[in-house]
């Protein structure tokens, strides 16, 4: 066998040479340790994104100018300024102002991606919101039922089937972008990769692991979107 | 002199290096969005392109293609295009960006392709269209309109993500910041480094919001029924 790596040029060395591989396969707690980080904030972060989204989102839809006011500032705000920008305001800023309260990183990374996502979140509940037309609520109390039971069994249930696949879809864009983590060595899946990719130089192998685990976090999340698009647009 | 103009923050601010290191980064910001963005146009064309065309191997690299970058952070394939392809910081941003957002084209110019009814193509194509003609006269002009704002709203991504750059140390706005930041280190003109550099990405990218908003609006007007 080494022979046969011997004689291969880019098997025994380059930056995917075998040795590299084996190297990352006899380390790979570190990855794995990242991996629960990443999976940690992610399902925190996307907690806070539900709810922070179908708050604003109903205050958005809301006919009341000040909760509506308030409603897009967040939304414009975190839609139009980098992620990364606003984790490093959170990681340096808030410090300052309350002079050296200490923030855990995985904190910062679930506030972080959750204010981020809440506020995509928030337009997708708006547009679910505003597809049903009032004429739906009118009927249904109309027809005898309370404002919560036509809420539960005739706006809700309609509103769900369009909401649902961009949800899932801002689901899997919060799990990636948890890796902004690594930039302020937040001890997630990409940190934990880069980190022992910089120490041993073996970048090519840890990227592409790296990269695999991201796609199995993301690729059922991508399928289900499709799956629900399908059937939202086969109910039409 | 008053006491205003001797905050620290007011001495930051009147002096004209905040204002070059700032501009230049949002100079290296805007050339790696536009460049991104561009090519992307052109690989995400021919890769949605690839998918629609249905073929059988064609069609099965560019899902594959898709499939796998679509699940990719942004950040990861920076890293990979500077540490694994020994790209320079300016262009590791760039073919990373790239890499990401051809998928992401690719997506939204097979969605536009699709919009259009196979009954649209059949009834040229019995006209006498040639494949084309269809093309030019049937399927683009409707499909386009749909892919216009959706583009136009992934360009504001491709400048949020440009920042992820300052990983590998390319001096686009949010490192030139950094720097600043670490030249005037106290507290209020820190804040206010992070004000400024939020303000001027959230002015570019409101901006383009807007633009993406006021096309989905103009385009998705006035093609109602038939005859209008």
């Amino acid at each position: 066998m080494s022979e046969l790596i011997g004689r291969i040029g880019f098997l025994q060395e380059g930056p995917f040479a075998v040795a590299r591989w084996q190297a990352l396969f006899g380390n790979m707690e570190q990855l794995w340790q990242g991996l629960l980080v990443t999976l940690q904030v992610a399902s925190l972060g996307l907690a806070l994104a539900l709810a922070l989204g179908v708050v604003f989102g109903v205050m958005s839809s809301s006919t009341w100018r000040l909760p509506c006011a308030i409603a897009r500032v967040y939304v414009e705000f975190f839609q139009n300024t980098p992620l990364l920008v606003q984790v490093f305001m959170i990681f340096n800023v808030i410090p300052m102002l309350s002079k050296g309260m200490f923030i855990p990183v995985m904190v910062i990374g679930v506030i972080g991606v959750g204010m981020y996502h809440g506020a995509y979140i928030s337009e997708v509940v708006r547009a679910g919101i505003q597809s049903i037309g009032s004429g739906q609520l009118e009927a249904g109390l109309s027809q005898g039922f309370s404002y919560v039971g036509t809420m539960r069994h005739i706006i809700i249930p309609q509103a769900m089937r369009i909401v649902l696949p961009p949800l899932t879809n801002q689901a899997v864009n919060l799990i990636k972008n948890t890796s902004v983590l690594a930039v302020i060595a937040g001890g997630d899946l990409m940190y934990a990769g880069d980190s022992f990719a910089g120490r041993h130089g073996h970048y090519g192998p840890t990227y592409i692991v790296v990269g695999m685990l991201y796609f199995f976090m993301c690729f059922p999340l991508a399928v289900l979107t499709r799956r629900l698009e399908e059937r939202l647009r086969a109910g039409e | 002199m008053n006491g205003l103009a001797d905050t620290p923050v007011m001495q930051m601010l009147v002096d004209p290096v905040l204002y070059k290191g700032l501009g230049l980064g949002l100079l290296l910001t805007l050339q790696v969005a536009g460049l991104s963005i561009v090519l992307s146009f052109v690989f995400g064309t021919i890769l949605g392109s690839m998918r629609y065309s249905g073929l059988p191997v064609i069609s099965q690299i560019a899902v594959t293609y898709i499939e796998v970058i679509r699940n990719q952070p942004t950040l990861l394939l920076i890293l990979l295009s500077f540490f694994v392809l020994r790209l320079s910081g300016m262009w590791a941003a760039t073919v990373g960006l790239t890499i990401y957002t051809s998928a992401i084209v690719a997506e939204i110019i097979r969605g536009g392709l699709n919009s259009v009814s196979v009954g649209q193509w059949e009834a040229a194509r019995s006209q006498g269209f040639s494949f084309l003609q269809s093309m030019r006269h049937i399927v683009l002009p409707p499909s386009v309109v749909k892919m216009i704002p959706p583009i136009v709203s992934q360009f504001v991504t491709v400048i949020k993500d440009s920042s992820f750059a300052m990983a590998i140390g390319a001096y686009e706005l949010m490192f030139k910041g950094m720097i600043l930041a670490a030249k005037y280190w106290q507290p209020p003109q820190i804040i206010t480094i992070y004000v400024l550099i939020s303000l001027i990405y959230f002015v570019i990218n409101f901006a383009l919001s807007l633009v993406a908003r006021y096309l989905q609006a103009r385009l998705s007007a006035g093609r109602g029924t038939i005859g209008s």
